[in-house]
């Protein structure tokens, strides 16, 4: 396969999923806010601004808007042209690099993504999007699944397929850490404790995102609490959205691609994703907790990102 | 009984005065449409509109467009796609056929010639300042011998009709024609709009183009190479054809690269790839001669690939169309092709070429200098509808700018007389009304000549336009010949 199409795959299926988790992240804050106790507007504001954080785009939001509110923030993270990573400047990324690609994707898979696109740029979906934002993002999550189903209904799982895979988990692995560190982003009023009702209601919204909440749910029996979180989203190994999951898929994606076996590496980029792999393994959430969890996941982004850097040098060096 | 006449939802259409593919000059319908009429005349506005509005969303979806730049956002435009196919029956389409196949055996025997001895040259049939001064002649590459002498591999030649109905050449294009995607897509938009038209017609399929365009590819691989890497080599995703480019990598399942995905290594061409460097035999390049290779062409070109002309001269790779068939494109040549046709095969020319005057020839330049108004005027080598005029609608200042053209560089123009090409009943804001059409069919020479059956039928969307460029706002139809076994009366 040619070193540019790998690439657009790769990066096709990371904005896809990028896009995907800007909008689960965005339904859950709504609900959050409609939750929350403190309806005054700096009450609610104070909801909206770790949005901001937890997609590093905060100093962009503040040199183009005046004012932080739910309004400015949905706007900024989902329509937002100037922010490269607002859901529709993804999708639309998504769309260049998959018209590059268009020869070894399948027909259906190019039709969903350009009728996303055209759907986003629409005035239909401003209507809706005003209408019932809930709704909005939770059809748009709808055709990001379907999307998903297509890829894998209809596309050869060869070397092209691997690579979105690698790009899809990546990109997901950093997402629910990301929106794990959202919960270190949003202070709790200061006469709530942890482990009180705000602070659960917080965790709840965490697992919603992440689309978690019934797996969670069943495994707890009910009972919410931080490291149960935590560990749920970090270290489950079968539930589809948790970072030792998507590592491992990763880990998958790339002995597919260069046929070496599990467990062995045949480039820097095996051997990083294995290294992580197996740490996630055989990590606790005590040991989590102790370091501090916003450390631990800091950590993690910054080794995901090692892992994409290296797929890079090793396939698409000539670029 | 007497033939059926417009009526219903084609009651108020108009043939003008013109050739009308559809109606006779009295109105009764041609045998050919008669059951397109039954169908279309039973039909209101509003049952045409949601018809068309199924036809738009199916290429938008599929993102069938092309990109029109204006500020500093490009917007993405769909071809206009008109409902009303074109219908050819089964005898027009032999002559046609028969027409084309004889023009490219001509074009290609006279590409070797004058890349070779210029037998043509020296038995005084052209004369070799007409050559010499193309502005596509490539006399770097005299003597550079390509597989099975092919230098057309895919030509595209323009046919239009005129006021008696005769099919008559307007142009060929031998560099890189573009166009037959819309081909195929045209047709499966009909299909999936009027599912049982096709089912009332023997329709002659086009489907097999891009596995007969691959053949054409493999067959033609360096050193009779039986298992060729093939690829086609596009400028990119912000050509205006990177649609068809991608959408012919595709239906033939190859590889489409930009220059970047190609170097050139001890004179052969490699595509880098995840597992290294994989050689490439045969290139179907969508970029004209002069990007194709900066330390060759033109130096400033990022869209070539250095060295790759060089792996072409040592027969490393095979370029299709082959470099250098600029020559025959030119105005100028194609007014000498009846007369190739007539000293390569011996054979008059099945299809006519339409009236020519030569501004190089000093009678003929009297002439177009005296007639500017009633001419068309076109320069030898541009396309898409550019440096040309139109005599009789063009303004004063128009004409006197082409008068001191023409008078600078006689080489650089010609004329010909204004053909009211033939027009087809086209459907604009609730009915129908005649525009002007013409013909692109893609012949393909290989092992042997195949053309697929039909081309992609231009219109001039604009009112008494007689332009169909797709550059200036021309659209399309689907084109239908219909089999043998279709009875024409």
């Amino acid at each position: 396969m040619l070193s540019r199409v790998a690439d657009s795959c790769f990066w096709l299926s990371r904005y896809i999923e990028r896009a995907e988790s800007s909008a689960r992240i965005l339904d859950v804050n709504i609900q959050l806010v409609l939750d929350s106790e403190d309806q005054s507007a700096n009450g609610a504001n104070d909801l909206w601004r770790p949005i901001l954080s937890t997609l590093a785009e905060q100093e962009l939001f503040e040199s183009q808007h005046g004012e932080l509110n739910g309004d400015t923030v949905m706007e900024f993270v989902t329509f937002e042209k100037a922010n490269s990573s607002s859901i529709l400047s993804s999708v639309t990324l998504a769309r260049e690099n998959a018209r590059t690609v268009r020869e070894q994707i399948s027909s259906e898979m190019w039709e969903q993504l350009n009728r996303l696109y055209l759907h986003l740029q629409s005035p239909a979906a401003r209507a809706a999007f005003r209408e019932s934002p809930i709704g909005f993002y939770r059809s748009l999550v709808d055709q990001f699944h379907s999307f998903q189903g297509i890829t894998d209904a209809t596309m050869t799982h060869g070397e092209g397929w691997h690579f979105l895979q690698a790009g899809k988990y990546i990109e997901r692995a950093d997402a629910t850490s990301r929106v794990l560190d959202f919960k270190y982003h949003v202070l709790l009023p200061s006469e709530e404790r942890v482990g009180g009702n705000v602070d659960i209601t917080q965790w709840m919204a965490v697992l919603r995102s992440c689309s978690a909440m019934e797996a969670y749910l069943k495994l707890f029996h009910g009972r919410v609490t931080s490291w149960e979180v935590a560990g749920f989203l970090i270290l489950h190994d079968s539930f589809p959205r948790s970072i030792r999951f998507s590592v491992d898929a990763l880990d998958q994606a790339l002995h597919s691609i260069s046929g070496s076996e599990r467990g062995h590496f045949s480039n820097e980029a095996e051997r990083l994703s294995g290294m992580l792999r197996s740490t996630l393994d055989y990590t606790t959430v005590d040991s989590i907790f102790q370091s501090g969890l916003h450390q631990y996941l800091d950590q993690t982004q910054t080794r995901i990102s090692e892992v994409s850097r290296a797929l890079a040098q090793t396939y698409c060096s000539w670029l | 009984m007497l033939p059926p006449r417009m009526k219903g939802f084609f009651g108020h259409y108009e043939t003008g005065g013109f050739f009308d593919e559809m109606f006779e000059a009295d109105g009764t319908v041609r045998p050919h449409y008669s059951k397109i009429l039954e169908r279309f005349s039973e039909m209101d506005s509003a049952s045409f509109e949601s018809k068309r509005a199924l036809a738009e969303k199916t290429y938008l979806n599929q993102g069938i467009t092309f990109t029109v730049y204006s500020g500093d956002e490009g917007t993405e435009r769909i071809m206009p796609f008109d409902l009303v196919p074109r219908i050819i029956p089964a005898d027009e389409w032999r002559l046609i056929e028969r027409g084309l196949e004889q023009r490219l055996r001509a074009l290609n025997l006279f590409l070797h010639d004058i890349y070779h001895d210029q037998r043509i040259v020296k038995e005084g049939v052209i004369p070799l300042e007409i050559i010499r001064t193309a502005k596509h002649y490539r006399p770097e590459l005299v003597g550079l011998d390509v597989p099975h002498d092919i230098y057309i591999h895919i030509c595209g030649s323009d046919l239009i009709r005129g006021a008696d109905g005769t099919y008559m050449v307007l142009e060929d294009n031998g560099r890189c024609p573009s166009g037959v995607s819309y081909l195929l897509e045209n047709r499966q938009a009909m299909k999936r709009v009027f599912p049982k038209l096709f089912s009332r017609h023997a329709v002659r399929s086009v489907d097999r183009y891009p596995q007969e365009l691959l053949e054409v590819l493999r067959y033609v691989a360096p050193q009779g190479n039986p298992d060729p890497t093939v690829v086609v080599l596009t400028p990119g995703i912000y050509n205006s054809a990177y649609f068809e480019h991608s959408f012919l990598a595709r239906s033939m399942g190859i590889e489409i690269v930009v220059s970047q995905d190609l170097v050139v290594k001890d004179a052969c061409v490699y595509m880098k790839t995840t597992k290294g460097l994989k050689k490439v035999d045969v290139i179907y390049r969508r970029i004209d001669d002069d990007f194709l290779d900066p330390t060759v062409f033109r130096k400033d070109s990022v869209l070539g690939v250095p060295g790759i002309v060089n792996a072409y001269r040592e027969g490393n790779v095979n370029l299709c169309n082959a470099l250098g068939t600029g020559v025959a494109d030119d105005k100028v040549t194609y007014y000498y092709v009846p007369a190739m046709i007539k000293f390569y095969l011996g054979e008059d020319p099945i299809l006519p070429n339409v009236e020519t005057y030569l501004s190089a020839v000093d009678s003929d330049r009297k002439f177009i200098l005296e007639n500017l108004e009633n001419l068309v005027v076109k320069a030898a080598n541009e396309s898409g509808g550019y440096g040309m005029m139109i005599g009789p609608s063009a303004t004063r200042e128009e004409i006197e700018k082409f008068r001191a053209a023409i008078s600078a560089d006689p080489r650089g123009y010609i004329a010909q007389p204004v053909i009211s090409l033939s027009r087809s009943p086209c459907y604009f804001d609730g009915k129908f009304e005649g525009r002007h059409i013409d013909l692109r069919p893609y012949i393909l020479m290989g092992k042997k000549t195949t053309i697929v059956p039909g081309g992609l039928t231009r219109v001039a969307m604009r009112k008494g336009s007689l332009v169909v460029n797709s550059s200036q706002g021309g659209g399309s139809k689907d084109t239908w010949v219909l089999d043998e076994s279709e009875a024409t009366c």
